[in-house]
């Protein structure tokens, strides 16, 4: 970029009329960095980089904080922070103002943090004295404070997979104030989470769309007991995080190849699934070794985070247009979420990459014994005509027992988190349990992350994140408050998410780029 | 008497609406009753291969087999339910015999997701062998043994009929159509004495999961009427779970088409009307 396009970039942004102040301030903040080389990256990657053949959800070029960050705030809480100046407080009023301090300085890839803690753990300390309703009332004031002073949706918060005081009191609020933020995980495991929480769960869902479901058992495998659900379906370790996440579009991939199916998982796949691996590698070193994230920021300096906890995310996405452009070449039928064949090779696809990542050494990814986090990438505003990670393309999902069993063996390997969202008709509302059956049973036939939505509350879910329909309805006019709406103003126009055509286009987290 | 296979119209894998939980749902073909108010008139009756949705089917997918018995290829079938529509006798020539093991199997896959399976139509007392088969294989599996066991049914079975299912059977949703023996008869084509004789003896036998009251306007729902009917149940038993509903016209054949659509604020009325008399389970519909 020269320096006149830089300067007539930056003038957009700031003249740009939709944009909050803050929005303005993210994006030029972007191009800065944008303005400075990339890490070094061989040829072939930096072609296929260009070429969006990998992608680094414009992350930027210059890598200054970590991706996804966990802190450790239970931690934080326990020892106060030096840094913000904190004595670790001694009630549940002094917890949430620690809190609301903290929130603002924890860094993220969206400029808001995108996790919050696991309220019913870290607060459980202080809550003995607090009677019902005093806990309703201060957690309501607590809540409205987030979703104003924290307006993005990828802002996520985790609960279960014990039942508590704290989980039912959020989730009455949540039925009531109808906000975005935060965004919820509810963790479920199949002998320590009684059904009648998930029953209050599902009931939320009814209103609000959140929480999405987490399969406990199967996140303590990969993850150990300290891992959270956060930003949207990415399941990390508390204490710790991801630095980048980097995804491989299957369906370029596929485009690419010539040769078949079995050439495709033995020379072509290989090929490029190490190409992101390096993307991923560069972007890593460049944090940790250049901008020194973890020897200055205040979370690591107090042990809030530490760099042994943390890997990288290594996405992918577009397996179902890879799946049915291979088959096709092949001259075979099939069709990736109907048929077994097309499943089955799907299945073989996702195994191959998880072995190669596997067996991919990454630098500073103790989180993961020096390994990637295999994902299966949920998308951003501007994928047109490829599919989210393994999901089934919009509108052309089977029926919901079909769905679940043609997506469901992916997500094993899937650590760091796999989305699939389930569309249920408004019947369900009045027998709730039905929807307990299906998580139990989705849980049970080895699903990670449970998603549904109904149709009829007032929320869209675009990628796992939410916005209110309303807010999408008017973003032309007035632009939008929360950083996310934007986002899926053009989610929705691209996928179809909704018949509602909103003509402009702009991306908080992974197109922040001034309007054209 | 083992039933090894029964004659299904289709089968539902998730129903959130035939009872508690996620259901399989089994529905058999045929009914006994010709109720004016029926949403799936294709599951009354048998098919008599008369043909007349042979040639209509626009995938060719309906022939003659070698007993000249009206079949289905199922390969071409796009469930367009044009076969259905045309069909003059109340029936359709996509029923099929299916053998017990079979659906057993289906149900199988899909238990990890469902709290049981209801047995409905058409009218599943009419195949009580079956249905009785089916019910006590998945008594009897270790896996299966924890699925609930529902019927849907119009009561008309006798006791003798409910005896086979009785020690299989976890409960049974009655359709209550009218209290009044002229109302049912013009509503059914069916005197109503063995639907209140089910309903008093799966009382007694504690396996009556709800009774169902289908509202049709200017039929069955009157203020009295429903106040009779609601004191009736109340005396057989006053924790009976009632389930209210409105009837809606959706599937219901043409010559019915003059019904009007319930009321959605008299259906509230009815509902403080049932409450009053000492109904605490209600569900409105
Ligand atoms: S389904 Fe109806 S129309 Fe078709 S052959 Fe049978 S009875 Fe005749
Ligand atoms: S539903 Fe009936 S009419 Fe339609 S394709 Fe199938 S057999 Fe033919």
């Amino acid at each position: 970029m020269n320096m006149e396009e830089f300067r007539s970039r930056a003038r957009d942004i700031v003249n740009d009329a939709t944009l909050t102040f803050h929005q303005r301030r993210h994006y030029l903040a972007w191009l800065a960095e944008n303005a400075l080389e990339y890490p070094e990256l061989s040829k072939e990657a930096a072609e296929a980089l260009n070429k969006q053949i990998i992608c680094d959800l414009f992350e930027g070029s210059a890598p200054y904080r970590g991706r996804y960050i966990l802190p450790d705030y239970g931690r934080a809480l326990r020892n106060g922070s030096e840094h913000l100046e904190l004595e670790p407080p001694q009630d549940l009023d002094e917890a949430l103002n620690f809190l609301l301090i903290m929130y603002t300085q924890v860094p993220s890839i969206t400029g808001y943090p995108v996790y919050l803690g696991d309220f019913d753990k870290i607060l459980e300390p202080y809550v003995d004295d607090v009677d019902d309703e005093a806990l309703y009332k201060k957690l309501k004031l607590f809540w409205i404070a987030l979703d104003r002073i924290l307006p993005d949706a990828f802002v996520h918060t985790n609960l279960g997979p014990r039942d508590s005081r704290i989980s039912r009191t959020i989730f009455r609020i949540e039925r009531e104030a109808l906000q975005v933020v935060p965004n919820i995980s509810l963790k479920v495991d199949p002998d320590l989470t009684p059904d009648d929480l998930i029953l209050d769960a599902v009931q939320t869902v009814f209103a609000t769309g959140k929480p999405h479901f987490v399969n406990h058992p199967l996140m303590v495998r990969d993850l150990g007991e300290d891992y959270a659900a956060v930003s949207c379906y990415n399941s990390l370790k508390i204490g710790g995080g991801s630095h980048t996440l980097n995804r491989l579009n299957l369906k370029e991939v596929a485009l690419l190849h010539q040769g078949d199916i079995d050439s495709f998982i033995h020379d072509t796949l290989p090929h490029y699934v190490e190409l992101n691996a390096e993307l991923i590698e560069a972007r890593i070193r460049y944090l940790v070794e250049e901008a020194k994230f973890f020897e200055h920021d205040f979370l690591a300096v107090e042990g809030l985070i530490r760099l042994d906890r943390f890997s990288a995310m290594y996405g992918i996405y577009g397996m179902a247009e890879a799946v049915d452009l291979l088959l096709e070449a092949a001259g075979k039928p099939g069709r990736y979420g109907h048929d077994d064949a097309a499943n089955e090779l799907s299945y073989q696809i996702t195994k191959k990459i998880a072995d190669l990542v596997a067996a991919r050494p990454m630098p500073y990814c103790d989180g993961n014994n020096g390994r990637a986090f295999l994902h299966s990438q949920s998308g951003i505003d501007s994928d047109l005509e490829v599919t989210a990670g393994t999901r089934i393309p919009i509108g052309d999902e089977p029926e919901m027992f079909d769905h679940i069993k043609a997506v469901a063996p992916h997500h094993d390997l899937f650590q760091a988190g796999v989305s699939d969202i389930f569309h249920v008709e408004d019947t369900v509302r009045r027998n709730p349990s039905a929807m307990v059956d299906i998580i139990r049973g989705a849980f049970r036939e080895g699903m990670r992350d449970f998603t549904f939505n109904l149709a009829t509350n007032g929320f869209i879910r675009i990628t796992g994140y939410l916005v209110r329909k309303c807010d999408v309805d008017q973003f032309d006019e007035m632009g939008a408050r929360h950083g996310s709406t934007t986002f899926a103003a053009g989610s929705v126009k691209n996928s179809h998410v909704t018949e509602r055509n909103v003509k402009r286009v702009l991306s908080r987290e992974s197109s922040p780029r001034a309007p054209q | 008497m083992k039933a090894a296979q029964g004659h299904l119209n289709d089968v539902i894998r998730f129903s959130a609406v035939d009872g508690p939980g996620n259901r399989f749902v089994v529905f058999l073909q045929g009914c006994n009753y010709n109720c004016v108010a029926c949403h799936n008139p294709y599951t009354i009756n048998e098919c008599d291969s008369c043909g007349k949705c042979v040639e209509p089917c626009p995938e060719m997918a309906l022939f003659y087999d070698g007993h000249n018995q009206v079949a289905v290829d199922d390969d071409l079938c796009t469930d367009c339910d044009i076969c259905i529509q045309v069909c003059p006798s109340d029936s359709t020539p996509l029923s099929k015999m299916v053998r017990l093991e079979s659906l057993v199997r289906q149900i199988d896959e899909v238990s990890p997701f469902i709290s049981g399976i209801t047995v409905s139509g058409g009218e599943p007392t009419l195949q009580a062998d079956f249905v009785a088969s089916l019910f006590s294989s998945i008594k009897c599996s270790e896996k299966l043994s924890r699925l609930t066991t529902l019927v849907d049914s119009n009561g008309s079975a006798s006791r003798a009929v409910w005896d086979r299912l009785l020690p299989v059977m976890d409960g049974a949703m009655i359709d209550l159509k009218a209290l009044d023996p002229d109302t049912h008869i013009a509503m059914t084509g069916a005197d109503n004495g063995p639907v209140l004789d089910t309903i008093r003896y799966l009382a007694e036998w504690q396996r009556l999961y709800e009774v169902r009251l289908l509202m049709v306007p200017g039929r069955n729902d009157s203020p009295d009427t429903v106040e009779r009917t609601a004191r009736w149940l109340y005396d057989i038993d006053p924790s009976m779970r009632i389930k209210l509903i409105g009837f809606r016209q959706h599937g219901v054949r043409p010559q019915f088409a003059d019904i009007p659509e319930a009321d959605p604020q008299h259906l509230e009325k009815l509902s403080g009307i049932i409450r009053g008399v000492g109904i605490e389970e209600l569900v409105l519909v």
